[in-house]
């Protein structure tokens, strides 16, 4: 059994509460950081514990704190993203509305390491009853004098605001959430300048994910040193997993980095197998937007080796037999699963979702799923598919924003290993239609390539 | 002298160029001029924030600087990269961008009408440059082009929104040059369009400077709609004493008639600075309203790029012949031939029409005959 850290006392009746928080051992590291460390101190411990960014991006949460641009006399900003829309990633949401107060202790250190004044909760739209659970809990906090004026005596001034988005996948990427936060359209900002450098309201700005935050607790608790013990190389400590789709138990696992993507899908602990006895088809193992792995790639690596839950291993051969860690959220596709209908499932979504600020991604969506929406009908040609994989590749990296590339991705790797499922869709029409193309040969272990 | 400002070099297409720090790649590739300028369909000088967003100006930087010669993994957009010291880009020379940049101006034109022959921007089109240079004869496209509802923005401004490419010039000059913004970008994605959500009428002084930032034919000057195509006009610079404006602005005329007004424009299609160096945004009377050849003090013919359609009617130095037949049979030469005898159409002066020159328009003046 992997240790927990952010969801060990989750299911504590009554923990959504300050008291019973508090009793439990909440607000240690809120105590320890503002009586005993330096500002200083704390990013220096976030950056001992190898902590990496939790939204996607896995990018060195104490690196980006570092960069944080400090002139004398601008005020600087903590924003927390949890505008949670990637499909099949539910994690924070799960972090939130169980025990919200770790979010708001995590944020309080945070705050203090960055010397922000007023932080921000940026939540999507549709987690509205989130958002009335993480104002009870910053209520609480602030009567008990964790929020507000002069915290526990130290001269540090915090206060945390709520800011619920109105629905729009866009505002996750954090230029857009920052314009999205101050009341503009959501459109992503040219890059650079970085939001550590030119932010919220033009002044310097961290963006985190609501998971970071939450893990900077046990980081100060514990310190940095004892956090990066845990997990496998440059993947430490443990990671939120949203397992969902076609297995015996999905839900929000808490993982420590060392265990294989096999014993993930198939130990009794976390998914417990795939569901109904089928077999393992494919599987998107970080949310929506990174590349789908055949069964065969996605339990070895090209090379042969088990493949870990590690943000190292799972990008193993890059894109071509790799993917990535992502935001976590684990769909697992049985036999039964059309990758043709599920990959215009997701072209649809990212069509619905692009702002419409560059040209490729507003355009290039839409004919992809166009395309996509007539593979799947029967009516594709043959030239379909290499005109998909020319769109993509002509969206892919000449965007504003990821987005671009989250929609590109998706499509380039369902042709890249399910080629010969798009050519039967395309060659038995009618077959498409009434029946899957099955698992084929997908689940089949691959000659390992080995050079002498 | 020490406070001396030290001046970038910046090699474009091997072709090397000092400029201020702080100048774009875009800006740097301007002041060479030529092929090895990028497009840019959105990006616009004279509007803050502008820019970043059609994509086509994409370039490769193969050298970041001097001091750090890492090339950038990505392609950048060159009208919102600052140059470094010692910059090597890649526009015309790299395959990369030539590539990406067919594959933008495919994207512009997938759900674009493409009806430049009923199109008043026809002809002064910077998509149809674009296209020229960087497009295909043929589209892969083989679904039906986006439509949207029409939107009426008014009595003077006409919106086509399929035409659009949502380069945003058009929000920016309502913030920034006209103070008062009633229309913006509503919905997103490829569903996004130009509206007022109500309608409601664009009425502004400045508010017809929307027309002469749009890169295409998305937004057009009802007073000129269908009257002529733009090169068979001539262009003439000329000034007016205004209380608005500058007054400074490009007649589009066709005989002594004044069919159009416009800012000036640069070798860029941007608006250019007035004699006084200030942006020659010009206000909606002298654009709308002053349709009179006596209205204007003309100064002479502008000039066009010998590259542009306009300048297929455009002569320097033109000497008109002498009357003859004035001189021989004593009559006006128009007498022996008025075209409006032979023909039903073009019974009206264009410039007397307020509006656009429509059928409905000829049949109503030709019930009143």
């Amino acid at each position: 059994m992997g240790r927990k850290l952010l969801l060990e006392k989750a299911h504590v009746e009554g923990i959504r509460h300050y008291d019973v928080y508090r009793r439990e051992g909440g607000y240690r590291s809120v105590e320890k950081a503002l009586k005993t460390m330096s500002p200083d101190q704390v990013t220096e411990e976030v950056k001992k514990s190898g902590l990496r960014g939790r939204g996607g991006a896995g990018f060195p949460a104490g690196m980006k704190w570092s960069f944080l641009a400090k002139p004398e006399g601008v005020p600087r900003y903590l924003v927390v993203n949890a505008d949670e829309s990637e499909p099949g990633t539910f994690k924070d949401r799960y972090l939130m509305e169980f025990i919200p107060h770790l979010l708001i202790e995590g944020m309080i250190c945070a705050s203090y390491a960055l010397g922000s004044n007023r932080s921000y909760i940026y939540i999507r739209g549709e987690y509205w009853w989130v958002k009335e659970i993480l104002e009870q809990a910053i209520q609480e906090a602030r009567n008990a004098g964790m929020l507000g004026k002069n915290i526990l005596g130290s001269g540090f001034d915090c206060d945390i605001f709520v800011h619920p988005g109105a629905g729009a996948y866009i505002c996750g990427e954090e230029t857009a959430l920052l314009e999205s936060l101050e009341g503009k359209r959501g459109n992503p900002r040219l890059k650079p300048p970085f939001p550590a450098v030119k932010g919220l309201w033009g002044c310097p700005t961290v963006v985190n994910n609501v998971e970071t935050i939450s893990a900077v607790v046990p980081i100060v608790n514990d310190g940095g040193d004892e956090y990066a013990k845990l997990g496998t190389g440059k993947s430490t400590g443990t990671k939120l997993i949203s397992a969902c789709g076609n297995i015996n138990k999905p839900g929000v696992y808490e993982i420590e980095m060392n265990i294989s993507v096999e014993e993930f899908i198939y130990s009794d602990e976390y998914c417990g197998g795939i569901a109904n006895g089928k077999r393992l088809k494919a599987c998107i193992p970080g949310g929506s937007s990174v590349p789908i792995l055949p069964a065969n790639l996605l339990l070895k690596t090209a090379k042969g080796d088990a493949r870990m839950m590690t943000y190292e291993s799972l990008s193993d051969g890059g894109f071509a037999t790799g993917t990535m860690m992502g935001s976590g959220g684990f769909i697992v596709m049985d036999e039964d699963q059309c990758v043709v209908k599920h990959t215009y499932t997701l072209a649809r979504f990212y069509r619905h979702e692009s702002c419409g600020q560059c040209s490729p991604c507003r355009e290039g969506t839409g004919w992809m799923e166009k395309i996509l929406l007539n593979i799947e009908n029967g009516k594709g040609k043959m030239s379909d598919i290499d005109l998909l994989w020319d769109i993509q590749r002509k969206i892919e990296g000449n965007t504003i924003c990821p987005l671009g590339d989250a929609a590109a991705w998706p499509v380039a790797a369902a042709i890249r290993h399910f080629r010969d499922e798009f050519e039967w869709h395309v060659t038995n029409p009618s077959d498409a239609l009434s029946r899957n193309y099955g698992l084929a040969n997908y689940a089949k272990p691959l000659e390992v390539v080995t050079t002498a | 002298m020490a406070d001396e400002k030290k001046l970038f070099k910046v090699t474009i297409d091997n072709i090397t160029v000092d400029v201020e720090p702080g100048t774009t790649i875009l800006q740097a590739a301007r002041k060479i001029g030529g092929d090895v300028t990028p497009p840019a369909m959105c990006y616009y000088s004279k509007l803050k924030d502008s820019g970043g967003k059609c994509r086509t100006c994409l370039v490769e930087v193969a050298q970041g600087s001097t001091a750090d010669p890492r090339p950038m993994p990505k392609l950048v957009a060159s009208c919102r990269t600052n140059v470094m010291d010692g910059m090597v880009v890649k526009n015309i020379t790299s395959e990369r961008v030539i590539d990406a940049r067919n594959g933008v101006v495919e994207f512009l034109l997938i759900n674009h009408p493409l009806d430049c022959p009923i199109c008043d921007q026809a002809g002064e089109c910077h998509l149809q440059d674009l296209s020229y240079e960087n497009g295909k004869s043929a589209s892969r496209y083989e679904f039906k082009k986006r439509t949207f509802d029409k939107h009426d923005l008014g009595p003077y401004i006409q919106l086509h929104m399929t035409r659009c490419i949502l380069c945003y010039r058009c929000v920016y000059v309502a913030d920034q040059v006209s103070g008062e913004r009633r229309h913006g970008i509503l919905n997103r994605g490829d569903h996004a369009e130009i509206a007022t959500y109500i309608e409601k009428s664009l009425d502004n002084d400045f508010i017809g400077n929307v027309i002469d930032v749009c890169p295409v034919g998305a937004l057009t000057d009802k007073t000129f709609r269908f009257k002529n195509r733009v090169w068979f006009t001539k262009p003439v610079d000329a000034h007016c004493n205004c209380d608005k404006c500058s007054g400074e602005v490009q007649l589009w005329m066709r005989g002594d008639e004044v069919l159009r007004v416009t800012a000036r424009k640069d070798e860029w299609g941007e608006v250019k600075d007035t004699t006084k160096g200030e942006p020659g945004w010009i206000c909606n009377t002298c654009r709308f309203e002053r349709k009179k050849v006596s209205d204007w003090v003309i100064e002479g013919p502008s000039q066009v790029n010998r590259h542009s359609v306009i300048s297929q009617g455009h002569y320097t130095g033109l000497v008109k012949p002498k009357e003859t037949i004035q001189k021989v049979t004593g009559r006006d030469p128009k007498l022996l031939l008025n075209i409006k005898d032979v023909t039903e159409v073009n019974q009206v002066e264009l410039s007397e029409l307020k509006g656009p020159a429509t059928s409905q328009v000829f049949k109503q003046l030709k019930k009143e005959n």
